[in-house]
């Protein structure tokens, strides 16, 4: 199941080779190998404290590995100069955990300034844009509200238009339904998937929530605590009821036995 | 003791053909007696336990249990006997000791040896040298990038902080250095009434407002006002990765954040200490026409003693206290921790370092000019 060669194979949109993240002494995980297709929707799962969120910061540049390295479309991304960074960065689109919304601007304004300051067009423009984002995430009117008048789910959302403000290749999303209710999760979920199909671009999730983790992903890395390093790569469902590490088919099972697949959601 | 008063919660520790048993009796609860211990604790787990006399319990006997088994060597939580508890205790023990101590904290902290903490906190003050140096040289390579034009931030955002850190301060700034000169007016006239000197209270007042008082005052206000307000906003912004979401959008926080800050106080410091020394004389006017100076007498006296070299020298220090109060809050906003207590500890931070900074600069200016005679 687990895939180690360490030829990037061409279509790779994302390699990550032999990744090793450390605060300081603390490793935090080691050895990290995998490859993220074009079009993926990929999810990095495991348990609390596992450095979910930590692998997204290396991948996004937030962070330098302590060894290994980073290839985007072949480029190895960690060695690269600023510029050259830089021009990488600007592909990516992030929503964070809190959604991380500027709080002292509107959500117009939030996906508005950074639309403002990578290109030439003009304010009105620019207000369409802004208009067409939110309202792809359902936020239509809601354009001079403060991230602290809106729900947190709201938050979320409006997180996502403004990770895709720039019509990002790779959206980066951190835990987009924790803390959301089932209904909207499931709607997020939805938007995720639907966003990948009509926009073409690359999804990496981080989120241990089983039932968007079967719901949306084609391929997944563990993150195991107990190792510190990948427990597997590949498509969950197949990981659930074949990998041949037993963490990860608890941990996709929520630690129940191992029953008949035919119950699961698919 | 009243008859229906509950028995007394116990532990005794005994031996039986080589086995140790712990006998618990009475009502173990918070509110109640301290528990009695009978009998030496052994250096082992109990090999069974002896509940037939134990009463109502809380979760001060789950944890005086937890706490010895802790303390001897074993912990492997399966193997520890637990016969003879009953069902309800022994399910509340089984949970305890399912994960042993420490497995998932990862990082062990070791007890650090009087030696090293000294040593850390040594660095610690080193290392908090260095991240100013660096970030004042941050500032000025800033400053170099806003000159060529290539820093970039949102001109309405300065224009917010510039009103925010300049005319919206005035009450304050007024209020506060209106009475500094009143009472300079006062002291200085109880003194020099006494040699019928009283008109020479304007030049005191007018010479000291305008050294030292004016924009000494008005640093300090905007050290706890701005200065707090900077580490505040940008502590939390860093808290909720607001921070990240402008790097990931190919923004240096730097010059979005920073510049704009410091650029607005270094703007606003000294037209505010104009305004200061300004309201200061003013102060000590009115005491001097109730000490019976006129005011056009008490103007003209101030003009003769204040002349444009003492005048510009409060304005000259501004601006570099302007710096110093936004560097403090800037540099502790920025390298707050990511929780709501971080931000508070940043904002204490960076007023006394603000404070601190326009205090020690000022003994330095005093000092230069002492040499150069000015």
């Amino acid at each position: 199941m687990t895939d180690r060669s360490h030829n990037p194979s061409p279509q790779a949109k994302i390699a990550v080779r032999g990744l090793t993240m450390a605060y300081g002494d603390f490793v935090v995980m080691r050895d990290l190998d995998f490859e993220v297709m074009e079009k993926d929707i990929f999810v990095i799962m495991g348990g609390s404290g596992c450095g979910k969120s930590t692998l997204l910061r290396h991948l996004i540049g937030l962070r330098e590995p302590a060894k290994g390295s980073i290839l985007y479309e072949g480029k190895d991304f960690t060695a690269t100069d600023p510029a050259e960074r830089g021009a990488f960065i600007q592909r990516f689109g992030v929503m964070y955990q809190s959604g991380a919304l500027w709080s002292s601007l509107t959500l117009a304004e939030n996906i508005a300034l950074p639309i403002e300051e990578n290109t030439s067009l003009p304010p009105k423009a620019i207000q369409d844009l802004v208009s067409y984002k939110l309202s792809l995430v359902g936020l239509s009117g809601y354009e001079d509200y403060y991230p602290a008048d809106i729900s947190g789910g709201m938050n979320k959302r409006a997180g996502i238009a403004r990770a895709m403000a720039l019509d990002p290749d790779i959206l980066f999303l951190d835990e987009p339904g924790a803390g959301l209710d089932p209904l909207s999760s499931r709607r997020l979920d939805d938007l995720i998937l639907r966003l990948r199909d009509s926009l073409g671009s690359t999804v990496v999730i981080v989120t241990h929530e089983l039932a968007s983790i079967f719901a949306i992903a084609n391929n997944s890395i563990f993150l195991d605590t107990a190792t510190r390093t990948q427990g597997a790569t590949g498509n969950p469902k197949q990981l659930r009821d074949h990998s041949d590490n037993p963490a990860v088919r608890t941990f996709l099972r929520r630690g129940e036995d191992e029953s008949p697949s035919s119950n699961s959601p698919s | 003791m009243p008859p229906n008063d509950p028995p007394p919660p116990s532990a005794c520790w005994k031996q039986e053909d080589g086995r140790v048993v712990l006998e618990l009796s009475g009502d173990w609860r918070r509110d109640g007696p301290a528990p009695v211990i009978e009998g030496e604790p052994p250096d082992q787990a109990p090999d069974r336990y002896a509940t037939d006399a134990l009463g109502a319990f809380d979760s001060t006997l789950p944890a005086f249990l937890l706490a010895h088994l802790r303390g001897v060597a074993n912990p492997d939580a399966a193997d520890t006997p637990l016969d003879g508890l009953p069902p309800d205790l022994r399910g509340l023990m089984e949970l305890a000791l399912a994960v042993p101590e420490e497995s998932e904290s990862g990082r062990k902290k070791k007890p650090a040896s009087n030696l090293r903490t000294l040593g850390k906190r040594a660095l610690r003050i080193w290392a908090g040298f260095l991240s100013v140096a660096e970030f004042v040289g941050l500032s000025v390579l800033a400053f170099g990038r806003l000159l060529t034009g290539r820093a970039r931030f949102r001109g309405r955002d300065f224009w917010m902080i510039l009103q925010e850190c300049g005319p919206q301060a005035l009450p304050i700034v007024t209020l506060i250095n209106f009475l500094i000169g009143l009472i300079l007016a006062f002291v200085g006239n109880v003194q020099l009434a006494s040699f019928g000197a009283s008109l020479y209270v304007a030049d005191l007042v007018g010479i000291a407002m305008v050294r030292e008082m004016g924009v000494v005052m008005t640093a300090i206000i905007l050290s706890g006002r701005t200065g707090a307000a900077f580490a505040a906003h940008l502590g939390s912004m860093k808290a909720n990765e607001e921070i990240d979401a402008l790097k990931t959008f190919g923004f240096d926080p730097f010059d979005f954040l920073v510049l704009p800050r410091i650029l607005a106080l270094v703007l606003m410091m000294p037209l505010l200490t104009i305004y200061a020394n300004v309201v200061g004389i003013l102060g000590g006017m009115l005491v001097g026409s109730a000490v019976g100076i006129p005011p056009v007498l008490y103007w003209n006296e101030t003009l003769t003693a204040v002349d444009l070299t003492t005048a510009s020298l409060g304005v000259f220090k501004s601006v570099f206290f302007g710096a110093a109060i936004a560097i403090s809050g800037c540099l502790q906003g920025m390298h707050a921790g990511n929780s709501s207590a971080a931000v508070g500890q940043a904002t204490t931070r960076a007023v006394v370092a603000a404070i601190t900074a326009v205090i020690v600069l000022d003994s330095a200016f005093a000092a230069i000019f002492t040499v150069l005679d000015i």
